[in-house]
């Protein structure tokens, strides 16, 4: 029944791919895709809740496919958490989609286009959780893959759009290629393509591991760990921001899933050095990706680095729950898959709103750098309040939802006492350390994006043209921000509710988890640490109305003035004189300064202009060390390769010649 | 209930001490660089001089602006009750571990760079990132240093760290010592103290936290400081509680918190004495130089941690 419901989804979300086609106006179709894409994600989401409250597993085998082997479909605890993120994002986004896509000016075509693909895309994540065997997995995978690149590539008049496009196509497909390698091993050793006949399958440990360098480059790949990373800062500008929303927000978790499902259930038996690489993977990102996002001063190609720290954060909780499933303690690796699990839920909600309100912000200004926004709170009100949240909540500050994620994958980590290796031991101290730092660098990052673009003066005439969004882009923003709060308040019964996954997959839960206290959280025991979140909350607006109190007397007797503000005596302020994103994140960049390639350039003051010129561009050293180098050399074995390539036919001729009489001597 | 209400007595009491903690610093200072300085309760003088003053708001101010002392202080004051000082077994003791303390100090240096930020003047801009960029090293720093505790202790509970280093034989960790200095020396980065930031300058070049706040006037300012002033209390009071905890009351009756009280104060007098010592044989450091001084903060902890990892597990 609920299989039967997920599949009713993806058969709406399909409708919604191909019911726009017949209809003229723009604004029906638009209206009528989104609808749709709605209420396949409502039912979507509902039925991954149900299948993780029932703690059930479903399966079925669809009558389509290849002739010896059926589409066979699965829906358990994790897929059903998953199902929950992909339909709940895309249901809060469909509200938002329909007056941006109206609103940024599409002709009929391209609204068409748009439409087709995002429901496919949608459609394809969707199947990529439900599939229960390696062919319908990865025909699904490449669907998700594949309609998503249609969709970066959607605004084609631009070059640097284009080109983005194509670099997340050949690292989508080189990744779906690892992917496939990884279950062909699995396949392989097992008898069959199905999920069920590679959990039986007997590998020698040496394909385990094989198997498991596989699956981690090619669903890394997807979900953006450093070095695979570099996509997603080219992609997700390029991209229209709801489907940046959806791409960040939950198109990066299937890849989480993937990898999840293909280690904890497909490989079983997991091994520690597979923790230590998820681990420093994990730590490497989450550094990389926030030091890399302090730097930008394109809105949406910043949140697309701190998609790469956030995955780091979901990776250093799955690294930490290899390590303690392979020293056999299921209760404190639960624990640190339910910290990734969390975590990959809140950055679903946070990223979407951020890219939301980012999307909000550069539709009504026309700007996408930091340096020309300023002052737009006072202008869009309700998306300055709901892009506060998500800010808050990126920056893991109590009590918003991304603080109980850190603080549990904290917890996870300070229990590596109870690891045996003494090296591993302080591996995770500073994978600790490591986690301490990217959340302190993510809220000075978060400072400077909501400072610059909302604070302040508005930095260009742009700026002032900007007004509040239509009611249903802030309608979806306001819940995301809303849901922000709330698992951020209330983590305990979501936690909860979601303890199926872990025992499903490793025979154990929490431990001592309360079962029926919605106020504490007490992930080890209550001993060990404990977090009230609803008691945070209440007591900041106890001591809030205590000081309001304190205060009233007084703001009776001596009401507010208004005045300039200070300029020291020099005439009005300007709003150049504002500092600016990049002066912004100057004394980081000084302390930090190996970690980017940097050119900077001074041009003096020329005769009768006053005033030099300044720039900067910072890059990325796994562009300029890794793939420019790698480009180079596949150019060069290429053009190597081209001279078998005579254009002549009776050179071919040989060739064929030559390639027969091999084949033959082979054969014989 | 009777716990909840000495809860609640706890931290009306160490708000009300901390005033007179700074005051206490700056007498002893005044002392020791023979001035006159004025009396250790002249903070209680200023706040109540800035309450009474009109508030003055610049045009484009945003509510942001204007809620951001109260959050700040409100958010300063529940970490004030989370923090053991006289008694331990408090009730508050459980809203929050030492991650969310710390978590509650950057929620309110976030809304107070923000507040810089607001008016779109320089100076703001310039504090804020100043104070992002100095707290992003501390930060970690200070939580590198009290897991080692924890660790030590298996729990990140504030009150049952104490609890547990009271009633367990006396021992010597070497890790403890590697901590200690950590946390010593990100407390006077928090707290905007000399070598990091100069409280008493408003010299333009020198401001981090001062050029923040650049922009309040009246009871919104008076806000301002009380937090701050809250914020330095509540380090003492947790460095002396984690490193020295004899003294605080383990069972809730008169005489032990009685003891507990008088201990508590000697303790603050004391690393109040040695932070004005500090302060006076100390000059300012130049603001990049402040990044090699957190970076030792951050090794300290980091060598404390591995050394309790590699030398005191067993």
């Amino acid at each position: 029944m609920y299989l039967h419901l997920a599949h009713f989804g993806v058969l709406v979300s399909l409708l919604a791919a191909i019911a726009p086609l017949p209809v003229r106006s723009i604004k029906t179709g638009v209206h009528l895709t989104f609808a749709l894409l709605g209420l396949s994600g409502i039912m979507s989401a509902c039925a991954g809740t149900m299948v993780m409250l029932s703690n059930s597993r479903v399966s079925a085998i669809l009558p389509i496919g290849l002739p010896w082997l059926n589409c066979h479909q699965l829906l358990d605890p994790l897929a059903g958490f998953f199902l929950l993120l992909v339909g709940g994002v895309s249901a809060i986004v469909s509200l938002f989609g329909p007056n941006y896509v109206i609103c940024s000016g599409t002709d009929t075509a391209s609204a068409r286009t748009l439409a087709v693909f995002t429901g496919l895309f949608i459609a394809g994540m969707y199947l990529v959780i439900l599939a229960a065997d390696a062919f319908s997995f990865m025909v699904a995978w490449e669907l998700m893959s594949v309609a998503s690149y249609f969709l970066v590539v959607h605004d084609h008049s631009q070059e640097k759009n284009t080109q983005a496009a194509f670099i997340y196509l050949l690292m989508a497909q080189a990744g779906g290629l690892f992917i496939l390698l990884g279950f062909g091993v699995l396949a392989g050793s097992g008898d069959g393509f199905t999920f069920s006949a590679m959990q039986n399958a007997s590998l020698a440990p040496y394909w385990e591991h094989i198997a498991f360098g596989l699956a981690f480059i090619g669903f890394g790949m997807k979900a953006g760990i450093v070095p695979l990373h570099v996509w997603l800062p080219q992609a997700h500008p390029a991209a229209p921001s709801h489907i940046s929303a959806l791409m960040s927000g939950v198109m990066l978790k299937v890849a989480v899933y993937g990898f999840i499902r293909f280690c904890y259930d497909l490989l079983g038996t997991v091994h520690w050095q597979w923790g230590v690489i998820v681990l420093l993977a994990g730590c490497a990102s989450a550094l990389l990706g926030v030091l890399y996002a302090l730097m930008q001063h394109d809105l949406k190609r910043l949140l697309a680095y701190h998609s790469v720290e956030n995955i780091g954060i979901i990776y250093m909780g799955l690294g930490l729950s290899f390590l303690f499933a392979s020293n056999d303690i299921p209760a404190l690796a639960a624990l640190g898959l339910i910290a990734a699990l969390y975590h990959c839920m809140n950055h679903a909600l946070f990223k979407s709103l951020l890219f939301l309100g980012a999307g909000a912000v550069i539709q009504q200004s026309g700007r996408h750098d930091l340096n020309h926004m300023g002052g737009l709170l006072s202008l869009m009100p309700v998306t300055g309040g709901c892009f506060l949240v998500g800010c808050i909540s990126i920056s893991a500050l109590p009590p918003f939802n991304g603080f109980v994620s850190e603080w549990l994958t904290f917890q996870t980590a300070l229990q590596g006492t109870a690891l045996e290796s003494g090296v591993i031991k302080s591996m995770v101290a500073v994978a600790a350390a490591a986690l301490a730092l990217t959340g302190a660098l993510a809220a000075a990052c978060f400072v400077k994006v909501y400072g610059i673009a909302f604070l302040g003066q508005a930095r260009t005439e742009d700026m002032l043209r900007a007004h509040e969004v239509s009611a249903g882009m802030k309608t979806s923003q306001i819940i995301l921000a809303l849901s922000c709060l709330l698992l951020g308040i209330f983590p305990a019964p979501v936690i909860n509710s979601m303890q199926a996954i872990p025992t499903a997959l490793l025979g154990s839960g929490l431990s001592s988890i309360e079962t029926n206290s919605w106020v504490w959280l007490t992930p080890v025991s209550a001993r060990a640490s404990s977090y009230g979140a609803p008691m945070v909350l209440f007591g900041i607006c106890i001591a809030w109305l205590g000081a309001y109190v304190l205060l009233h007397p007084r703001r009776r007797q001596t009401p507010v003035r208004f005045s300039p503000a200070w300029d020291c005596g020099f005439g009005p302020l300007e709003a150049r004189t504002q500092y600016t994103a990049s002066s912004f994140s100057q004394p980081i960049r000084r302390i930090f300064r190996p970690v980017w390639p940097i050119e900077e350039k001074v041009t003096p003051p020329s005769g009768a202009t006053n005033g030099g010129r300044y720039s900067i561009h910072i890059g990325d050293w796994a562009w300029d060390k890794l793939y420019l180098p790698l480009g180079h050399l596949i150019q060069r074995s290429a053009r190597i390769v081209a001279r078998l390539q005579g254009g002549n036919i009776r050179t071919y001729l040989t060739y064929s010649f030559f390639t027969l009489i091999i084949m033959l001597w082979i054969v014989s | 209930m009777n716990a909840w209400i000495l809860a609640f007595v706890q931290t009306a009491l160490l708000l009300l001490l901390a005033p007179l903690l700074s005051g206490w610093v700056k007498w002893v200072k005044c002392k020791l660089q023979c001035r006159r300085g004025p009396a250790p309760w002249q903070p209680y003088r200023d706040l109540a001089k800035l309450m009474r003053k009109e508030v003055v708001l610049a045009h484009n101010a945003s509510p942001l602006f204007r809620a951001t002392p109260y959050l700040v202080f409100s958010v300063t004051v529940l970490a004030c009750s989370v923090v053991p000082a006289f008694a331990v077994g408090l009730p508050t003791a459980a809203i929050a571990d030492v991650i969310v303390l710390v978590g509650f100090f950057a929620l309110g240096r976030f809304f107070l760079s923000l507040a810089g930020m607001d008016i779109g003047t320089a100076f703001g801009g310039m504090g804020a990132s100043r104070e992002v960029t100095i707290s992003s090293l501390a930060e970690p720093a200070m939580l590198l240093s009290i897991f080692t505790l924890s660790m030590t202790f298996a729990s990140t509970n504030l009150d049952t760290m104490v609890h547990f280093s009271l009633t367990r034989p006396f021992q010597i960790h070497p890790s403890f010592i590697f901590s200690g200095l950590s946390l010593l020396l990100v407390a006077t980065a928090e707290c905007g103290r000399i070598p990091i930031d100069n409280p008493s300058t408003h010299l333009e070049l020198t401001m981090v936290h001062e050029a923040m706040i650049l922009e309040y006037s009246g009871r919104h300012l008076a806000l301002l400081e009380w937090a701050s002033m809250l914020k330095m209390l509540i380090f003492g009071v947790l460095i002396t509680n984690l490193f020295i905890p004899w003294g605080i009351a383990l069972i809730q009756g008169a005489i032990p918190l009685a003891i507990g009280t008088l201990s508590m104060l000697a303790k603050l007098m004391l690393i109040g004495a040695v932070l004005a010592v500090s302060e006076s044989v100390l000059a300012k450091m130049r603001l990049f130089r402040a990044p090699e001084f957190l970076s030792l903060a951050f090794i300290l902890s980091l060598l404390g941690m591995l050394s309790h990892v590699v030398l005191e597990v067993y």
